[in-house]
């Protein structure tokens, strides 16, 4: 029956921007850190998202159509480096490697994932309000 | 056809094309933020003429087909008003007046559906 694949399309998106929010918490978490070297700095972290179709399924159908993280990839922004001679972690110029996170665009990314994760209880709500009646048929 | 095939044959079909709508509406709001996912939509009067079996049958050699399309299953990609900058062509205001009037519309359909079992259960009981 098509409504109860909406309880597995709906959990995926929820799993999914729960993904994305656990990014972001890691991103801003970070986004003050200091490293030695360019390669050890923090870079932001962004889930990317991709549809669940039907030939990537094991058999299972009930999340066809559902979106999954495929991959969480590294922000390509460079990596600014600051002289800070008096910090434990500069190197032996006296510079530090700061994180690329843009706190602005987190709260952006936050707020974008929050207001997804709403919409999407909302759509199961409505799903099992239907279920309920559809069910509620025989009472009458 | 029996008497409760005719009575409630046509709802109990709608219900199912009804819900199918519903099911494509979620999976357009739940991929709202994949790139490059195009929503979709389904044609209602396709999806209902496939879950009815007997709809117009030819019964005779000097009858005619009519032209109904069946080969395809009523699924349909939605023109968007603006494309996003990744490819995505959901637009979560419209999917969610769409799916608000598809629960409306399949909450009408079991109503109808009750309706019917009332009547019929009137019936029986010879009230």
């Amino acid at each position: 029956m098509a409504l109860d694949n909406i309880f597995g399309i709906g959990g995926s998106a929820l799993n999914a921007q729960t993904v994305r929010m656990n990014t972001v918490a890691s991103n801003l978490a970070n986004a003050g850190t200091v490293a030695a070297t360019d390669a050890d700095a923090f870079r932001g972290k962004r889930a990317v998202f991709k549809a669940i179709l039907k030939d990537q399924l094991n058999g299972q159908d009930n999340n066809k159509g559902g979106v999954q993280v495929t991959s969480i990839t590294d922000d390509p922004t460079p990596i600014k480096k600051m002289h800070d001679p008096g910090n434990p972690s500069a190197d032996k110029d006296g510079y530090v490697y700061l994180s690329n996170v843009n706190e602005m665009s987190e709260m952006v990314e936050m707020m974008a994932a929050n207001r997804s994760y709403q919409n999407n209880v909302e759509v199961i709500n409505t799903a099992r309000q239907l279920m309920m009646r559809t069910l509620d048929i025989i009472k009458s | 056809m029996s008497l409760f095939d005719t009575a409630l044959s046509t709802h109990a079909q709608s219900l199912t094309a009804r819900s199918q709508r519903v099911e494509v509406l979620a999976q357009n709001i739940a991929n709202a933020d994949t790139p490059n996912f195009k929503a979709r939509d389904v044609d209602f009067k396709q999806v209902f003429r496939n879950t009815q079996e007997d709809v117009m049958k030819t019964t005779h050699s000097q009858h005619m087909e009519l032209p109904v399309d069946t080969s395809t299953d009523g699924m349909m990609y939605r023109i968007p008003f603006n494309v996003a900058f990744d490819g995505n062509t959901v637009e979560l205001n419209v999917e969610q007046a769409q799916y608000g009037k598809a629960a409306a519309e399949y909450q009408a359909t079991v109503n109808f559906l009750q309706d019917e079992i009332g009547g019929l259960r009137k019936a029986l009981r010879g009230e």
